[in-house]
């Protein structure tokens, strides 16, 4: 609760700090020390809790895994506004909002990362996207952005409808939408909740975009402010995934129903790792890769969520930390040199031997090489559908797409230390820029090392 | 009146709804139909709400109370699409999303 009211309040008081602050940096300033606050807040809920968790009002449920999502959410947002910070005043006049935005987006996942009823649910969704919708139109200059803004408000609003409707559908079956007393597939599957649960399934796929519905994802994170896309690939995304798994785990569990989703979700998962990697392979930009290879990392976390086991949670931790800080650290690394394209990234390892080496680890720590967080994670996330039995096949999959993502990642970091070019920055490096890479990159290898550190904590 | 009924009509609702959106090639149309999907599931709930407080639930009025948080969100995803629509309208004088496409190049 305390994390829900306070990243609220963070949010007012940035887009107050706009009318009286004039220097663009303080904003800045402002924004991280209030983001330290809210997570002294969330963290200091930890030892209110008795019993591994509390319900309020029958709406929210703070337990030990929403305060360590929580923790990690806005761990990584903190290390997005070092990072890239400075990037905000360059998107438009109004800094101040756009940390506004971002802090009410975290205020929806801290809602997904603790509703027991399906109306936070619904909330949680709606709290995470309108705010993206505004963010992904926010450069006002090119009409990319307003265009990519456009896009992703149609298609984020039909999911909404979409996902009204799934919930409609299995209240009428169950007659209460507290996901603990749901209690589906238990005896006989009622045809009203099972079209529910599809229709749930389908506008989740939506919001974290899975195939067949990610044709938004690639089009929007184009065109939206870099600086933006960066988080709405990570946290946002990251978010939305703990809403998916919390609701399937919490209220579809009944051994009847599960087996139908966790067959049309296990097709899902097979489709989105085919089409993100496979289309990966053919950019010739480095953020529109990145745009598809946050759909083939949704695919690994699919897994989490069709597996329901304790692996899929700790796995859902790791990969949510993972691959947040590694893609928000190549991200801030794109977004410094002019020209987006592999090429762009010729010859920095001659120029900026920084930059090169920290983005060489992130890259391949999204790719799961061991050593770096993404290998636990890809591993606690496989280990999870392992032992869930009869979804072999997708893990066989799921390892040869993996293979595949291997290529376009060490395309960047051939292009770096193998090719010759004088890659022009937009701006001069900055000492403090360095240092706060590095150390994103001892992080990630930090969390590849003991991946204990994060999962002893649930 | 038996609840099919309104079963039936709010899922006609819906998928006249959901249709406008796969087809229609305007903005402005496309966020009616958007409109008219939620005001399906609206009917649908209060429906639902008098079939539960009939069946003898007496936590029912939850999903009327659900119905004004859906018409809360509506009207913020409103304000916010609406100046969505006249930006790109300002840029391209056209709501058309056909002009979309110049996204994929």
């Amino acid at each position: 609760m305390n994390a829900l009211i306070s990243t609220a309040l963070a949010g007012v008081v940035m887009m107050f700090a706009g009318l009286f602050i004039r220097n663009k940096q303080h904003i800045k300033f402002v924004a991280i020390a209030a983001l330290l606050i809210v997570s002294v807040a969330n963290l200091a809920e930890l030892s209110t809790i008795e019993g591994g968790s509390r319900t309020v009002l029958g709406m929210v449920t703070v337990s030990h895994f929403s305060i360590l999502f929580n923790a990690i959410a806005f761990g990584a947002t903190l290390i997005y506004f070092l990072l890239s910070g400075s990037a905000f005043e360059k998107v438009g006049e109004h800094v101040a909002d756009y940390f506004a935005l971002v802090f009410f987006i975290l205020s929806g996942i801290t809602l997904a990362s603790s509703f027991s009823n399906l109306l936070m649910l619904f909330l949680a969704i709606e709290i995470i996207s309108i705010p993206q919708y505004i963010l992904a139109g926010s450069n006002k200059r090119t009409p990319k952005s307003s265009e990519a803004s456009l896009k992703y408000f149609l298609m984020g609003s039909f999911s909404t409808g979409i996902l009204l409707m799934g919930i409609t559908l299995i209240y009428g079956a169950a007659g209460t939408f507290n996901i603990e007393e749901l209690g589906l597939g238990n005896g006989d599957i009622n045809p009203l909740a099972l079209c529910g649960i599809i229709l749930l399934a389908f506008a989740l796929s939506f919001k974290v975009s899975a195939a067949p519905f990610h044709f938004w994802t690639p089009d929007v994170y184009d065109g939206s402010p870099t600086v933006f896309t960066s988080f709405m690939a990570t946290v946002v995304k990251a978010g939305s995934f703990i809403a998916f798994i919390r609701i399937f785990h919490g209220a579809f569990t009944g051994t009847n129903i599960s087996a139908h989703w966790q067959l049309l979700l296990s097709l899902v998962t097979a489709a989105t790792l085919l089409i993100g990697n496979f289309t990966a392979v053919f950019q010739q930009s480095v953020k529109r890769m990145l745009a598809y290879s946050s759909i083939a990392q949704a695919g690994f976390m699919l897994f989490a969520v069709i597996s329901m086991n304790k692996y899929a949670t700790q796995g859902i931790i790791l990969y949510a930390a993972a691959y947040s800080v590694a893609t928000i650290g190549v991200f801030a690394v794109t977004m410094k040199l002019k020209d987006y394209t592999f090429d762009g990234f010729n010859g920095l390892a001659r120029t900026q031997p920084v930059l090169a080496v920290t983005t060489a680890i992130f890259v391949c720590s999204l790719a799961g090489i061991p050593l770096t967080a993404g290998f636990f994670a890809k591993y606690f996330v496989l280990t999870a559908a392992v032992q869930q039995g009869n979804l072999l096949w997708l893990v066989v999959l799921a390892v040869l797409c993996a293979a595949i993502s291997a290529y376009y990642y060490f395309r960047v970091i051939i292009a770096m230390y193998f090719k010759q070019g004088e890659p022009a920055t937009k701006e001069e490096i900055t000492g403090g820029f360095k240092v706060m890479l590095v150390i994103t990159a001892a992080i990630v290898i930090l969390l590849g090392v003991f991946p204990g550190l994060l999962l002893n904590l649930i | 009146m038996p609840v099919q009924y309104y079963i039936f009509l709010s899922i006609v609702l819906f998928c006249i709804g959901v249709m406008g959106v796969l087809m229609r090639r305007n903005a402005i149309i496309i966020f009616m139909c958007v409109e008219l999907m939620l005001n399906a599931v609206n009917l649908l709930m209060v429906a639902f709400s008098k079939m539960w407080a009939d069946a003898g639930r007496v936590d029912a009025a939850g999903a009327q109370i659900f119905v004004f948080f859906i018409m809360v969100v509506a009207a913020a995803e409103v304000a916010v699409g609406l100046a969505i629509i006249v930006m790109v309208y300002r840029k391209s004088q056209s709501v058309d999303i056909n002009i979309m496409n110049r996204l994929k190049n």
